[in-house]
């Protein structure tokens, strides 16, 4: 069964804006304190259960994952709870590594079960002075697809071990292994004969024509 | 680095125990891709074939038995040794495999993560592509023509002596020469980056403006151990006035027990302090698992009919950087054919253009009859995508004192050239990359030589002016044979270039006294004009376990 990215459709969600944190008064000391915050919000009266939220990294060096999460039924207010603290997306915050890195984070890493989640709130963080801004791009959601339930029984139904039986069999090998090893070489010869290869033929001309006049630019 | 991604199975009831935030792709996850995809690439090659036809043929043999089929083919392909050449052919896919990247990735990312090197290679790429354009047209020879029949004939029969004949190059100029591609280095620039501050604690005085991360000594001190004052090396402890029991005749018999035993992986360690002269051919043949059977032979003279088939302009280029270099070095002179006979059928290697997956560089394009634009007639020239620059056969001068048999060279040397070479003549964020390269020499020369640095930076001779060129090369043309060896040794032996960049700063450390004395930037060049005498492990053993921090 796969679960890829390409088959789930992202949850469309409204991206806002990122706020930069400033210290000290914005008009005459506009000195970046290396925090931003970006709201993600999910479509209203529709919390999602996340499965996963990819990203591609534009020099933030720490990113802090917030949930806002309602749970269904009861009258209780939404509370926000940390899911995520301060994941290194760069090696080094002064340097390039990881800055422009495509990341994911699965659900299986949340510390808090991203579930009934009504928005999402990622701080971003980026101590080093070295670079005039930093944020998150392509910010998708992935919800989690419950699995389907009909495989999970044949699935541990397969788990069950058969208890073999060997029949007594004087002085004749046991069919099984028999069976078994025949396949085994059925399944060589079937190889060899839908060999497929990956070797390149080595041609370089277009049938036999390798007359170039100009090199192409674009 | 990896980032954190979810695993490729949905994990239905298992609650993670360790809440820390998960940076690599699940180790699971990542072990299955990385081998579906080597076996996707071994999957129909001449080695897979092979080994089928041994386990078929290994049948008819009393020791194989029904019952225990699987576990006694097994054990024959272990004893006959086709297990270690698996494992070889393994090892060598690692070694030129993508990392494993994120889905969302796309392909020119895994060529080089960084947008603004992306497009600075590419603005780079059309500056070559143009002046090869000009030339073309300007001296009227076309990029490509086929060969009149009595033409090839007549290659066919000089093709072991090609360098006796004297073409008339005089016109022919090299597409671009190394200073040209230091100034486009120079000039890199990331728009995001802070430059504002001239004079900071974090400036930086050499000529490489991008932050890229490199490894400081400490750090290497610890990747490169084995070169430590107390490890014995080749190049160090195998000097006339030691005796040899103490390091060098057991150091030679591990080495051929590894030839033995024919381990890619053993070799790679091993190499790391130095190769034997008797043993270094097979050696590093074993690192680089170049094998020298029919096939390979065959591919060699499949090329060989492409040369004389079809007459490039690159070709001229090549004779003409021959003529320049290789042949006027008092070393390399000698094997001007093989360069040519290497280089040229290098141009035709179709496999070659697999490298460009990890490589930022893009193979150039055209079409045929001008065809433009119609991708049935879509060509790449030359047919291995590289365009050979000033000094690029240097690359392969060297290793024709370990390979006097064409094919098994060639063999070597494209795989040097996919793993290595390559990088040196890039625009990449790689480690092992030029750009990384220059300044972690200027960093390394900034740290601990402040003063010298500063000097020469006074005097206007930046140290890296003088010191790209021999990086750009590996220093293959600046140090004796013999020395060359024994760093190309560590290079394939750490799988890395960096110690390219920790030689420049030795030598520079090395002839500090010297430097402080100059006062102009001809001069510095000619305190480091002749390196034929330097030792070179010496100077990086001590450069980077002698150097106080």
């Amino acid at each position: 069964m796969s679960d890829s990215a390409d088959d789930i459709k992202p949850v469309s969600c409204t991206i806002k804006p990122p706020v930069y944190l400033q210290i000290g008064d914005t008009k005459t000391d506009p000195s970046h304190s290396g925090v931003c915050v970006v709201d993600v919000t999910l479509p209203f009266g529709k919390p999602v259960n996340i499965e996963e939220i990819t990203f591609k990294n534009y020099y933030t060096a720490y990113v802090t994952v917030r949930l806002l999460r309602r749970s269904p039924g009861q009258e209780v207010p939404a509370k926000w709870s940390t899911t995520l603290r301060d994941l290194p997306l760069m090696d080094n915050p002064h340097t390039e590594g990881g800055s422009q890195d495509y990341f994911s984070i699965h659900r299986t890493q949340m510390q808090v079960e991203p579930d009934h989640v009504v928005s999402v709130r990622l701080i971003l963080r980026q101590p080093s002075f070295a670079w005039l801004t930093f944020s998150l791009e392509d910010i998708r959601i992935f919800p989690h697809m419950e699995p389907d339930p009909e495989k999970e029984v044949s699935d541990w139904l397969s788990d069950l071990t058969l208890v073999d039986q060997h029949p007594d069999l004087e002085g004749l090998p046991d069919p099984q292994t028999v069976s078994s090893s025949i396949q085994q070489m059925w399944a060589l010869t079937e190889v060899m004969q839908t060999n497929q290869t990956t070797a390149s033929i080595g041609r370089f001309d277009v049938d036999g024509c390798y007359d170039i006049n100009l090199l192409s630019l674009t | 680095m990896l980032p954190p991604s979810r695993t490729s199975k949905p994990r239905r009831f298992r609650r993670r125990a360790n809440r820390a935030p998960m940076k690599r792709m699940d180790d699971g996850t990542e072990l299955s891709l990385t081998i579906a995809q080597i076996v996707q690439r071994l999957k129909g090659s001449h080695l897979h074939s092979q080994i089928e036809r041994q386990a078929k043929e290994c049948l008819h043999q009393p020791e194989i038995k029904l019952e225990s089929l699987k576990e006694d083919v097994r054990s024959f392909l272990k004893t006959s040794g086709w297990e270690r050449k698996l494992q070889n052919a393994v090892y060598r896919e690692l070694h030129v495999q993508l990392p494993p990247s994120h889905p969302s990735a796309p392909p020119e990312h895994l060529k080089e993560p960084l947008a603004y090197m992306r497009k600075a290679q590419a603005s780079w790429e059309k500056r070559v592509l143009k002046s090869l354009n000009s030339m073309s047209t300007e001296l009227e020879v076309p990029l490509a023509r086929m060969r009149p029949a009595v033409e090839q004939k007549e290659l066919t029969n000089k093709w072991n002596e090609m360098g006796t004949d004297e073409p008339d190059l005089s016109r022919f100029r090299p597409v671009y020469a190394p200073k040209d591609f230091l100034e486009v280095l120079i000039g890199l620039r990331n728009p995001n980056h802070d430059s504002s501050e001239d004079v900071s604690i974090k400036s930086h005085w050499g000529l490489i403006q991008v932050p890229l991360n490199v490894r400081d000594i400490p750090q290497l001190r610890r990747a490169y151990s084995e070169l430590n004052l107390t490890s014995g090396q080749l190049g160090i402890d195998d000097h006339a006035h030691i005796h040899p029991d103490l390091f060098e005749n057991e150091y030679v018999q591990i080495g051929k027990k590894v030839v033995v035993e024919q381990d890619s992986a053993a070799a790679q360690q091993y190499s790391r302090q130095g190769c034997p002269t008797g043993l270094r051919a097979d050696l590093w043949a074993l690192i680089l698992n170049s094998t020298n059977q029919p096939q390979d032979v065959m591919h060699y003279e499949q090329l060989m009919a492409g040369v004389i088939q079809h007459d490039l302009l690159v070709d001229n280029l090549i004779y003409k950087d021959v003529k320049l270099t290789a042949s006027n070095d008092d070393y390399y002179f000698v094997f001007e054919d093989f360069l040519y006979q290497v280089l040229l059928c290098f141009s035709r290697d179709t496999a070659v253009l697999e490298h460009f997956k990890y490589n930022s560089a893009t193979p150039p394009r055209s079409y045929i009859q001008g065809k433009g634009g119609d991708e049935e007639c879509a060509v790449v020239y030359p047919p291995n995508g590289v365009i050979p620059f000033h000094g690029f056969s240097m690359y392969v001068a060297p290793l024709c004192f370990l390979y006097n048999e064409p094919s098994k060279l060639y063999s070597v040397f494209r795989e040097m050239y996919i793993r290595y070479f390559f990088r040196l003549h890039s625009i990449s964020s790689s480690p092992s990359g030029i750009v990384s390269l220059c300044l972690q020499f200027e960093r390394l020369l900034q740290t601990h030589l402040p003063q010298l640095f500063y000097h020469l930076r006074q005097i206007g001779a930046q140290p890296l002016r003088i010191a790209f060129k021999w990086m750009v090369r590996g220093f293959s043309g600046y140090l004796s044979t013999d020395q060359l060896l024994l760093l190309w040794d560590r290079i394939l032996g750490y799988d890395s270039l960096e110690v390219v960049a920790v030689l420049a700063a030795a030598v520079f450390a090395f002839r500090a006294e010297n430097l402080m004395e100059v006062t102009s930037l001809a001069s510095a060049e000619a305190v480091l004009a002749d390196l034929s005498t330097l030792k070179v492990i010496p100077l990086i053993q001590i450069f980077l376990f002698a150097t106080a921090i």
